[in-house]
């Protein structure tokens, strides 16, 4: 006789596990990490070696201690601490990463209940926290190296414990020179160069400057299907419809717009943060507001906020509606919706209010 | 008896302390809690300033019980307690000006403070004077304790100053090396306020979840034995039954 598995669904499975994934997010996160390293030298990598390993370590320390099993093997604080990594400036103090690494695992992910758990994307949260607690360092932003310059791929290794970093090697990222354009009325394209954007060769993130880097990865994960397509086009659509409606009057609408889509974090945000499973919604209309809201968001942040950048902010906001967006259910087959029986009964009333007011004005005139 | 009643009075403060700590059990008075907790003097300001009102206040009330009729009881209560903060509010701004000025809207802000207006509802309305002075007693040195803690951690980590402040002429605090140029500054903002306050929760509530599974495994223990004792004590009766029909 032949032998069945009596079983209880689902029958049919599927080979993906978690750690398949996050393998994959890592193989896509390699191109913008081998472009920090070409535009940054060594300083970088060195970063995220350190932010890779602060993001294991409290993982596992944090479980070694409350007695869970181990789950350091699902790869996802490694790419915590890859993403977090490309998300801060290439030059910091070596200690940044770690506080921020920490900071992500125990505090946004593990305290919350572990992987798939967490209230907000790890990375970005920690980005933020950063970004809060050190704002002069995470808005210091260096020059590319130049190697004919007499700049080695060592450079910049003098100022890891340095709290200020030395202006002279700062540079302006486009996305600052876009807001003294805002402030100014000039054409906020002025000196800045489509293709050193597209390529990288500007200050900014570590990860984020090289939109080409960003958009091999991108790639990779959307033919392996890893994240959902729809988020990162909703994203990037809606800013740029958002960049025309807001700058309409500016006369500059088509420099704005890709300077809003080359300069700063959009593609690496839109791509590889705002597609975390555990903070993005799945319904339909669910993730049209999402990725339209962020879209909307970082619009009026980098227009009308303090700070030049609005990706990471608007991000996190979105992350937190995500379970109040998860909410929306689609309406049942057959039943009226409840916007169609107010409306219905609000007419009704308004109906039976004329009626008493005509009532009342003939008795006025009667008398 | 005397024992027992000092005990009994004793059960009251430690109630109020740990058992139903305002902030970090009853959720109570959130808004000066987040606000004013940027360094530790400010927390135990606060504290205390909400302690003096919260004893004066349920000791009046206590006493009025029986008078305040019982649909105006609620506006009775607020212009009792607000008596009290604006003698407060008066007697810090002429002797401690730099607390004053450091507590500021959230002082005048004491009358609408959620564990005054609580505990002269569910506790002063009550009982006697005596219980519920001890009661405003305890409950307000827990919400000093809970708001000098907060303090004190969000001062040193976000700030690298230990209880800084100053008393009149009186300055006192240590500043801990280069400490604040590698500060977490976003633990002096607002939202810094929320993080610590979230996680000192969260800490207390693994304390206590802790000690109760302590207990209950000593509960069960001792459930356990007892009847290990009861089969043991049966068996015995049987045996001696069998015997005797032998």
């Amino acid at each position: 006789m032949a032998k069945y598995i009596v079983s209880s669904s689902p029958h049919i499975t599927s080979k993906t596990t978690t750690q398949k994934i996050m393998l994959d997010v890592i193989i896509a996160l390699i191109p913008a990490t081998i472009a920090a390293f070409l535009i940054y030298g060594l300083y970088p990598i060195f970063i995220m070696v350190l932010s890779v390993g602060s993001a294991v370590l409290a993982e596992w320390l944090f479980n070694l201690i409350t007695k869970r099993d181990q789950s350091i093997k699902d790869l996802s604080a490694i790419v915590t601490g890859m993403i977090l990594a490309l998300n801060l400036p290439p030059v910091v103090p070596f200690y940044v990463p770690m506080v921020g690494s920490f900071f992500a695992i125990l505090i946004v992910k593990m305290l919350f209940g572990g992987i798939g758990r967490n209230f907000a994307n790890p990375a970005i949260t920690a980005r933020i926290f950063l970004m809060l607690c050190w704002a002069g360092v995470m808005t210091n932003f260096v020059k590319p190296i130049d190697l004919s310059d007499g700049m080695n791929l060592f450079s910049y290794f003098e100022n890891i414990v340095n709290i200020k970093l030395p202006d002279a090697i700062t540079s302006a990222t486009p996305l600052a020179a876009v807001k003294e354009a805002i402030a100014g009325g000039a054409n906020p394209a002025e000196g800045l160069s489509a293709l050193d954007m597209f390529l990288g060769r500007i200050g900014g993130s570590a990860g984020e400057v090289s939109t080409l880097a960003v958009l091999i990865g991108a790639c990779y994960l959307l033919v392996k299907r890893v994240i959902d397509w729809r988020i990162p086009v909703l994203y990037i659509g809606s800013t740029v419809v958002f960049t025309a409606i807001f700058f309409a009057n500016s006369g500059y609408v088509g420099e704005y717009v890709w300077t809003y889509l080359l300069g700063g974090g959009l593609m690496f945000g839109a791509f590889f943060m705002a597609t975390d499973y555990a903070t993005s919604p799945k319904a339909p209309l669910a993730v049209t507001i999402y990725g339209i809201g962020l879209g909307f968001l970082t619009v009026i942040f980098r227009k009308f906020g303090s700070m030049n950048e609005g990706v990471s902010f608007a991000i996190l906001l979105m992350n937190v509606l995500t379970p109040l967006l998860e909410k929306i259910v689609p309406r049942t087959f057959g039943v009226k919706s409840k916007w169609i029986t107010n409306s219905q009964k609000i007419k009704e009333f308004f109906a039976k209010l004329g009626k008493k007011n005509k009532s009342e004005e003939k008795e006025a005139q009667n008398g | 008896m005397k024992g027992q009643f000092l005990s009994n009075k004793m059960a009251i403060v430690k109630n109020g302390i740990i058992t139903q700590n305002p902030t970090f059990r009853l959720v109570l008075g959130m808004c000066p809690t987040l606000a004013v907790t940027t360094s530790a003097f400010n927390g135990l300001g606060m504290g205390l300033a909400a302690t003096v009102v919260l004893i004066c206040s349920n000791a009046l009330v206590s006493l009025l019980r029986k008078v305040i009729p019982d649909k105006v009881r609620i506006p009775a209560y607020v212009l009792i307690i607000a008596t009290f903060v604006t003698m407060l509010e008066m007697l810090l701004k002429k002797f401690v000006p730099t607390l004053y000025s450091a507590l500021g809207i959230y002082l005048p802000l004491i009358v609408v403070n959620c564990i005054i207006l609580a505990r002269a509802e569910a506790f002063a309305s009550m009982n006697k004077v005596g219980d519920s002075i001890l009661d405003g007693l305890g409950m307000g040195l827990g919400f000093t304790c809970a708001l000098t803690v907060i303090g004190f951690v969000r001062e040193l980590l976000g700030a690298g100053t230990i209880f800084k402040g100053s008393l009149g002429s009186l300055e006192f605090g240590i500043t801990l090396g280069s400490l604040p140029d590698y500060s977490l500054g976003i633990l002096v903002l607002p939202a810094g306020g929320f993080l610590t306050l979230g996680l000192l929760m969260a800490l207390i509530n693994y304390i206590g979840d802790k000690n109760k599974e302590k207990k209950d495994k000593e509960h069960q223990e001792k459930l356990k034995k007892a009847l290990e004792v009861a089969h043991e004590v049966e068996k015995s009766n049987k045996e001696n039954t069998v015997k005797e029909e032998a």
